[in-house]
This record gives C-alpha cells, sequence and structure tokens, in this order.
C-alpha cells in the first residue's frame, strides 16, 4: 500500500466500502471497519493507523476497485486468475507472493504481487512453464506474430488450434496488458467465457449459422446429421481446437460428438468449420462406385494405417526405419511402386466408363 | 470511447494477408486518437461475428480494407456484424464508388457502429496509388515520361470491383501528372497480359489496386507480364519487356500511406480524429484535392 492509496481508502470512506474481506462503514463522523477477525470503531486518523496495519486490505481494494474496475469481463478474468472468490485475501495474498497460475487453452499464466499490492501477471506456453532461456516480450501486439506459425512453422489459420509455438514469455504484464495480449493469442475468449459465466452467452447453432451463408457457402445448409456429426468430430475436438463446442445442430438437436474439455466456449461455427463444411458437402454427394482391386491382406490394412496416421498427424512420429509400421515412409513408398500403377490403385481406374 | 474496427478478408492459407491490416492499425494505433483500434477478419480470429464484444467503446468506426464495394461490404461484412436494419441504400452509392458511411446498432452489442465504405474506393485512394508509383520508381517526382498502369482482378463475384479500378484510373489521368493512364486486369479485357501494348511511355509502372500480396500479385501478373518465367527466380525492376522498361509495385494496400484512408473514412462517418498527425501526406502531391 502506497500514500495514494491509503488517501483514496480513507476519502472512500464515508461513502462505505465493502470489498472482498474489508467493510467500513461511516457512523456519524467516526467509522466502523471490518476485517476477518479484527473490528473496531474510530476516527479517520484511527482508521488510517488500522489501514497501515493492513495494507493486505487496502491495496487489494484499491487494485481491483481503481487500477482494474469497472466489473467486466476483464475484472471477472483477473479475478479468476488468482482464485479471488476461492479465498480469502489473506490467503490469497500469501499465494501471490510466490505466484498463482491457471491455464488458459494453452497458455500458461501466472499472477503474483507487485508494487504497493498491485498485481504482475506472467504469461508463456504451458510447457514452457519451466523452461529457460526464452524470448522475452513486453508489447501485447507483438502476440499476433509470434502465434501466427506452430513449432514446426505452419501457419495456424485457427488460433484456438492445439498448436499453440513455444519458446517465448511475457514475463511482467499489467492486468490490462494481460487479458490484451490473451484475447490476441485467443480472441474473444475472454469475453465469450465471461458471457457464459454470466448465463449471457449468445449460442448459434448449426442450422442457423448455415441459413445465414451466403455465395459459394449457401449450400453448407445441405449437410445431412450424419455428415455434421463427422465435420464436428473432425474439427471441434480438443485434439484440434482448444475451444468447448457449446452449439449443436439446433436448440432441440445436441450432437453425439464430445464437446471438448476446453476453459472457454465455442459460441457458433468458425469460419474454418464452414469452409471445411462446404467441402464436405460436395464429397458427400458423389455417389459410391463399386471397385475391384487386387490388395493383400496386409497391403489393404496398410491403407488403413496410412489414413489413420495421416488422420491424426502421427506420420512425423513414425520412425524411418520402422518397417513394421504401415505408414512408414518406405512401406508407403514400397505401396505405391508396386501398386499404384500411373497413380491408380492396382491400376484400376477412377472412372471406366468415362474411358470407354 | 471511441474505437476503429479495420476489417480485412484474412486467409486460411495465406500467413502475409492479414500483415497490411495488422500494419495499418498499428499505424493507427499510434497516433492515439483512437481509445482502442482491432483488426478482424473474414477467415482468421477475431471473426467479424465476435469482434465488436470485445471492445469496450460505445462508439466504434468500422473501415473495410476492401478493394470495392460489393458482396463483402454489401452483404458479408453487415450481416456478420449483426448491424440492425442495414441496406445498402444508407451508402447512397449508385455507381459503387461512392459509399460514405452509415451509422446503425449491432443486435450482439450494446454500441453505435458507424459503418464506413470500403478504403479502396475513397478519393484519397488516388493518392496512395501515386505515392506508390513514387515509391517503386524512387522518384517523388515521377510522372513526365511515365504510364501507370492500375490492375484489378477483374470479374469475378464483384461486379463493382473494375468500377474502383476505372475511378482512379481517371481521377488520375485528369490530374495529369502521368503521361498515359490505364487500367488493366488479370481476368477480364483490357489484359494485364498485354500490358506494353497498352502504352506508348517507355516507362510503366504496374501497381495492382489488391489489398494484400499474394497469389495473385506476387506469383500470377509477375508471370502474366511476362517479368519472369518462374515467380520463385523473381524479377528485376525495372524490368525489360518488349522495349519498355515495367516497373512492378507489388499491392498498393501495403503503402503505409493506406492508414490515412482508413483514418479518412472514419473521420468522415464522424470520428475525433484531431490530434492525428497529418500522417505520410504530401497534399501537394495529391489527386485528391480538396
Ligand atoms: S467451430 Fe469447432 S473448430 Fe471452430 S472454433 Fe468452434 S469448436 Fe473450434
Amino acid at each position: 500500500m502506497n500514500a495514494p492509496q491509503l488517501d483514496a481508502f480513507v476519502s472512500s470512506a464515508s461513502a462505505g466500502i465493502e470489498f472482498d474481506d474489508l467493510t467500513v462503514s461511516p457512523t456519524d463522523d467516526r467509522y466502523r471497519a471490518e476485517i476477518p477477525g479484527d473490528r473496531l470503531e474510530t476516527d479517520e486518523k484511527g482508521l488510517r493507523k488500522f489501514a497501515e496495519e493492513n495494507p493486505w486490505y487496502v491495496s487489494n481494494w484499491y487494485y481491483w476497485t481503481r487500477a482494474v474496475g469497472p466489473a467486466g469481463a476483464r475484472y471477472a478474468f483477473l479475478r479468476w486468475i488468482e482464485r479471488a472468490d476461492e479465498r480469502p485475501v489473506g490467503e490469497r495474498y500469501e499465494a501471490l507472493s510466490t505466484g498463482v497460475s491457471r491455464s488458459w487453452g494453452q497458455l500458461r499464466i501466472t499472477a503474483s504481487l507487485g508494487e504497493d499490492g498491485k498485481r504482475r501477471y506472467a504469461l508463456r506456453h504451458v510447457d514452457d512453464e519451466n523452461s529457460t532461456g526464452l524470448e522475452s516480450y513486453s508489447d501485447p501486439l507483438a502476440a499476433r506474430e509470434l502465434v501466427k506459425h506452430d513449432d514446426r512453422g505452419r501457419y495456424r489459420p485457427l488460433s484456438t488450434a492445439p498448436t499453440l509455438p513455444t519458446g517465448w514469455e511475457y514475463p511482467d504484464l499489467s492486468g490490462d496488458d494481460l487479458v490484451r495480449t490473451v484475447d490476441f493469442v485467443y480472441p474473444a475468449t475472454v469475453e465469450n467465457w465471461h458471457r457464459e459465466r454470466e448465463g449471457e452467452l449468445d449460442v448459434t447453432h448449426f442450422r442457423e449459422a448455415a441459413e445465414r451463408q451466403s455465395g459459394i457457402y449457401s449450400i453448407v445448409s445441405q449437410l445431412s446429421v450424419e455428415e455434421l456429426e463427422a465435420a464436428a468430430e473432425t474439427c471441434c475436438v480438443d485434439s484440434h481446437c482448444l475451444k468447448r463446442r457449446q452449439w449443436d445442430e439446433d436448440e432441440e438437436t445436441a450432437l453425439d460428438v464430445e464437446r471438448g474439455s476446453g476453459e472457454f466456449p465455442c459460441r457458433e461455427p468458425c469460419s474454418l468449420f464452414i469452409t471445411a463444411a462446404r467441402k464436405f458437402v460436395t464429397l458427400g454427394r458423389e455417389d459410391t462406385r463399386s471397385y475391384e482391386f487386387d490388395l493383400t491382406p496386409t497391403e489393404k490394412e496398410q491403407i488403413e494405417e496410412i489414413i489413420d496416421a495421416v488422420a491424426e498427424g502421427r506420420t512425423d512420429e513414425i520412425r524411418e526405419a520402422d518397417l513394421n509400421e504401415g505408414a512408414n515412409r518406405y512401406r508407403a513408398r514400397y505401396l505405391r511402386a508396386r501398386r499404384l500403377e500411373d497413380g491408380e490403385l492396382s491400376g484400376t481406374p477412377t472412372y471406366p466408363d468415362d474411358q470407354a | 470511447m471511441q474505437a476503429l474496427v479495420i476489417v480485412g478478408h484474412g486467409s486460411h492459407l495465406n500467413p502475409g494477408s492479414s500483415k497490411p491490416t495488422f500494419s495499418h492499425a498499428d499505424t493507427i494505433r499510434e497516433t492515439g486518437v483512437f481509445d482502442e483500434v482491432r483488426e478482424a477478419f473474414w477467415k482468421e480470429e477475431p471473426s467479424f461475428r465476435e469482434v465488436l464484444r470485445t471492445l469496450e467503446s460505445d462508439e466504434v468506426y468500422v473501415v473495410p480494407l476492401f478493394v470495392s464495394e460489393g458482396y463483402f461490404t454489401e452483404q458479408v461484412i453487415p450481416r456478420e456484424l449483426r448491424l440492425e436494419g442495414w441496406d445498402v441504400s444508407a451508402w447512397d452509392s449508385e455507381d459503387g464508388v461512392s459509399a460514405d458511411h452509415a451509422t446503425l446498432k449491432a443486435s450482439d452489442v450494446e454500441k453505435t457502429v458507424h459503418y464506413c465504405g470500403p478504403a479502396g474506393t475513397h478519393d484519397s485512394m488516388s493518392d496512395v496509388i501515386v505515392r506508390r508509383a513514387e515509391s517503386i520508381a524512387g522518384d517523388p517526382d515521377v510522372g513526365e515520361g511515365f504510364g501507370l498502369a492500375i490492375v484489378g482482378h477483374g470479374t469475378e463475384r464483384n461486379e463493382n470491383s473494375a468500377n474502383a479500378i476505372h475511378y482512379h484510373t481517371e481521377r488520375i489521368r485528369d490530374s495529369g501528372r502521368f503521361d498515359e493512364v490505364k487500367a488493366l486486369f488479370m481476368d477480364e479485357e483490357p489484359e494485364v497480359d498485354d500490358v506494353t501494348d497498352f502504352f506508348e511511355s517507355p516507362d510503366v509502372v504496374v501497381v495492382p489496386l489488391f489489398i494484400a500480396d499474394g497469389f495473385h500479385t506476387q506469383e500470377d501478373i509477375p508471370e502474366d507480364m511476362g517479368l519472369t518465367e518462374d515467380y520463385r527466380t523473381g524479377y528485376e525492376v525495372p524490368a525489360e519487356v518488349a522495349g519498355h522498361r515495367i516497373w512492378y509495385s507489388g499491392a498498393v494496400g501495403t503503402e503505409p500511406l493506406m492508414a490515412d484512408v482508413l483514418l479518412e473514412r472514419a473521420a468522415e462517418a464522424g470520428a475525433d480524429v484531431s490530434g492525428a498527425p497529418d500522417g505520410e501526406r504530401e497534399p501537394g502531391a495529391g489527386v485528391a484535392g480538396d
């Protein structure tokens, strides 16, 4: 607590203060002040002494009502980080003195005590919690470029894909800048999380979102419910997106696909989902045909293993010399050399009728 | 409090597509005239659908960083922002290049939204094109002995895209600064492939009226014009093509002066931009003399 905080406290006391575990109320020309385990009636001089003896309560009140306020998404998020609604002030300050951490998607946020009871926040990748030698940043705007590519250098079109790059940190952010930085990493997540907590999340279900589409996207409304389930399973599960899907087919019809376990909700199909859905509609329009292939049983299994490895993004993990893996590159090349005549499986034409 | 939202297209495939939006937003942030400046995208995040809720300001100026009026500015953006009662007639632009602004409410937030016409059709965009020509030619007085080609995409979904190209072509031609000024297109006549056929001037500056550099401006146009066989091997600026020297610039939307166009759009819609530095503009060089 510093002098301006103390003065602000005393001048606010006449209007009454009730915040976290601290209560002050004016009584005639005296004050009644209360914190857990202590209660007194006193004049202004005594109130100052009381504040000086209990600086945490005053700086806590000051931080939340003057530095962070007003109540809203940012306020709620910062309170959530230090578990303000779960722990009394004293316990919280003790915890903050060594740092309180929370995860937000793949972000690790650590709150600790700064000067005069203000907070400082550190931000990094969850996997970097114990890393050293991280690249250090202070400007929230830098986050936009920082999270654009994953650790393998690939562009990340979906900000909540679980591919957040590692190796960077924001060691010391104010509350304002922390929320801005988080908003650049995971746009609108704090706001939607807050709306959800307040019971005000506006969910737009798939059918309604599809109706809204125009131009080349208007066909997404033709997606059948089975295709929609497959699409959600493709795009919206934890392995691909850290948002917790809160939209369904429509208000009455929930999808069977798991919603994900993310902290922040997804309130409507995103643009990547709609783009994927458009492709799935056109794929679904094609009729099936019967083909006859000659494959050995192992080759058939190998094709299944390759599809699975690609779908799960496991191809990188398969060791170069592991010839027992169907999706191993040598195995795949051998299969191609043996079975893909002119690029067609077992030499079977894709459109036999058209070639006649 | 007032906020500026710059809305761009963005891309699921090309990370460079959102760069101009970011950099113009940063330029405007630095002026400090808006309490908040935020980018939003059709294909990236924050999406148009969610950007308004991330702002604290009650007055929001939305400027599309798009080349022309049409499908995106008239349908997609207002719909996705949930602008209540939007009707394109509010822009009062029958010729497809005169959109100004309209004031509306968005239905998911308690904010007033001033929805502005696209950057690409603003008069001062002519100045940006000229500035681009100056910087690519490395000559602040470039004009005499030079032709200027303004290149557009041409037909697609957007019937107005050519209007924006023609509009700036005529304005710059009328200014008399260049010996010749022509509108050329990728997908319709007259085509940029034959650029040298349309000019007598030995030197021709080619400025594509595109927002971001991408496949079209970095690959198709240089190859189509014959600057290079293969864009990956690069090309000279200027490059000799059929007896002309072609000065090719890449997308005009990356020009820093674009930030001024965005600011002017917002100012015309009522944003308080007093205190903004005069930007990079040198009125003397300009076409948009008012
Ligand atoms: S629609 Fe699916 S993929 Fe897109 S943000 Fe929501 S949960 Fe993630």
